[in-house]
């Protein structure tokens, strides 16, 4: 390294650690649909809601259940299910290092987080897709913990709410993740014949082999506003049938026109809604 | 350029090959034209001209068993796919007797992607579901390429339903490339469509069996692909989603769709091994379009079998054996 070289880095060094210090990271942060740059704390309090253009942002499945659910008495199910590369799935990196690194970027084993708890006095359980794990994929592990949340829900006789956000099925595990919607699509018709309420809310966004299963086969089908949701992409069917696609095309507010969701719910409302749908079908009171 | 599969487009090299043979098969080809041109020659009685003849018949035969004793995964997908490949009608004219095709999902139209009616195996009553591509160009594009689209899984929904008021056992025949994304699937609701397929096949109180024939290609395929018995043709293939759709996402090219089958496990061998097939049904050398009488009579047997087996269960244990099932997948 020359003398110059070492100047010149010394200033650049110096010069990132004053502009950091000055704003801490991450106390704004941008909408992506209005570009407002928001305050983060003041965010938060709006549960993560654009107070300019009522973007609704993705949040991760501990926050999604974390403002869902009362604060008390939360159980968590199926934590012991963890994956396992049952193919040895290798392209450019293998799959068990890919998992490895969505691990440690998010925190979590898989892509789906179950709970059981209350909502507003209510015994519920309430599963949330984490969209930042794999793309939200279904694996093994994603079917088998939304089968063991609903085992519960069953045997208990109380309601499942499922937040989903997911690209659809994981390729890494091939024909497994093929079979998780067939097994996930049991277990939901077994609630149905036993009568117990389950409530899909959709979330940006939901694709694929989830939307073609679990996601759609709610008692209640609904979505967040804007909210993207449909079995193949925007790209897959542009390229198909090779031309633009509607503005709107599977937003929440297009699946309401065309009679796929019963409703959508802005995230301010979703305990008040959800609670009150419950109440009506188990024919109680919400507290 | 290709087509969103990946596909070439004819040119030259293509125009030289027969087109009856795979690329992997071109040897065959060339061995089966000297017997064909052998036997032009050979119409003036002489014998040793017959001799020649069986001996390169026999090895031809040779040669296609040792080309397919070891079939790449994307080699079976090529099979798969081969446009002489037997399509669910010609199953259903060969296996069956007495069929009546039955058309509409009552609500919309009627989808000839799925075709669907009832009919007589060895005697006995059943209710047919196939996926069907459509063999000539105007075939093809009547029946979608084999895509359905909402009404065609409605359409096998209704009819599934017949089946379990009038305890007919249902038996499938998959092949799609999958179900159509396009604007009027996704209006009328394809996600739907299938996983309501899912949820009541699962609780279908009559037996329902599996048969991928040919492409056995995501949600599309299982649609119509949940039950209390799954098989695959040997030279079928079952994915979820595929090779180049696999690739174009991984490798942001569609070259290495061979990777992807690969990586991905596409064949009855894998899926057997996983647990998720429960049959491979033996095609004849070279694949079932070879000699499709022969695949059918093969077909026929293991089907008259396994609809025996699984009415001689109760109703009760046939259901609780398929939940257990598909509780099971991936454990």
């Amino acid at each position: 390294m020359s003398w110059l070289d070492k100047i010149v880095t010394n200033v650049v060094r110096k010069d990132t650690k004053r502009v950091e210090s000055k704003v801490p990271e991450g106390l704004w942060k941008k909408c992506l649909k209005c570009a407002a740059v928001l305050y983060r704390p003041e965010l938060e309090r709006n549960l993560d809601v654009c107070p300019k253009c009522d973007h609704h942002m993705r949040i991760g499945a501990r926050r999604r259940l974390d403002i869902f659910l009362d604060p008390q008495e939360r159980h968590e199910i199926g934590a012991d299910v963890l994956p396992v590369d049952r193919l040895k799935f290798k392209d450019v990196k293998k799959y068990k290092d890919r998992l490895t690194q969505a691990q440690k970027d998010t925190g979590e084993k898989d892509a789906l987080v179950a709970m059981k708890g209350l909502l507003k006095g209510m015994p519920v359980v309430a599963v949330a897709f984490e969209f930042a794990f794999h793309g939200g994929s279904m694996g093994y592990v994603v079917g088998e913990r939304f089968t063991r949340a609903a085992q519960v829900a069953l045997e208990e006789k109380i309601p499942l709410v499922c937040f989903s956000a997911t690209g659809g099925a994981r390729m890494q595990e091939a024909l497994i993740s093929l079979m998780q919607m067939a097994k996930t699509s049991a277990v939901i018709e077994r609630l149905k014949m036993a009568g117990v309420p389950y409530i899909s809310i959709m979330t940006d966004p939901v694709y694929g082999g989830v939307s073609a299963s679990l996601a759609l086969l709610g008692d209640i089908n609904a979505a967040e506003p804007g909210a993207r949701a449909g079995f193949a992409g925007p790209n897959i069917i542009e390229q198909t049938i090779r031309q633009k696609l509607p503005k709107g095309f599977q937003r929440a507010e297009f699946l309401l026109e065309h009679g796929a969701i019963d409703m959508i719910i802005a995230r301010e409302n979703m305990r008040d809604k959800v609670a009150g749908l419950l109440a009506k079908f188990t024919n109680s009171k919400v507290a | 350029m290709g087509d969103k599969r990946g596909r070439k487009p004819p040119n030259q090299e293509l125009a030289k090959m027969n087109l009856n043979y795979l690329d992997f098969e071109q040897p065959i080809a060339v061995l089966e034209a000297k017997i064909e041109e052998l036997r032009l020659v050979g119409s003036d009685n002489d014998l040793n001209i017959t001799e020649e003849i069986s001996k390169l018949q026999d090895k031809s035969r040779k040669l296609t068993a040792s080309i397919y004793s070891d079939l790449s995964p994307w080699q079976v997908v090529q099979v798969a796919r081969h446009p002489q490949r037997p399509y669910s009608s010609d199953y259903i004219k060969r296996i069956f007797t007495d069929w009546d095709e039955l058309h509409g999902d009552r609500h919309f139209g009627d989808d000839h992607a799925i075709i669907g009616g009832v009919a007589r195996l060895d005697g006995k009553p059943v209710m047919v579901i196939g996926e069907e591509k459509g063999r000539s160009v105007p075939e093809k594009v009547m029946r979608n390429f084999g895509m359905p689209k909402p009404e065609g899984y409605r359409k096998a929904l209704r009819l599934m339903e017949m089946a379990e008021r009038f305890k007919m056992p249902v038996l499938t025949l998959i092949d799609t490339p999958g179900a159509y994304p396009g604007i009027d699937s996704e209006e009328r609701g394809i996600s739907e469509a299938i996983a309501q397929n899912l949820a009541v096949m699962s609780r279908l109180r009559t037996p329902i069996i599996c048969t991928v024939i040919g492409e056995g290609s995501s949600g599309g395929a299982l649609a119509i692909g949940v039950g209390d018995q799954l098989n695959m043709l040997q030279y079928s293939t079952y994915f979820v989603i595929s090779p180049e759709g696999c690739a174009n996402i991984i490798w942001k090219t569609v070259e290495k769709a061979p990777d992807a089958a690969k990586a991905m496990g596409v064949t009855s061998t894998v899926l057997e091994e996983l647990g998720i097939v429960d049959e491979t049904i033996p095609e004849p050398l070279g694949g079932a379009h070879r000699n499709i009488d022969e695949m059918c009579m093969t077909l026929q047997g293991k089907l008259v079998d396994q609809v025996d087996r699984l009415c001689a269960l109760s109703t009760d244990e046939l259901l609780d054996t398929r939940y257990k099932r598909l509780m099971s997948y991936g454990n």
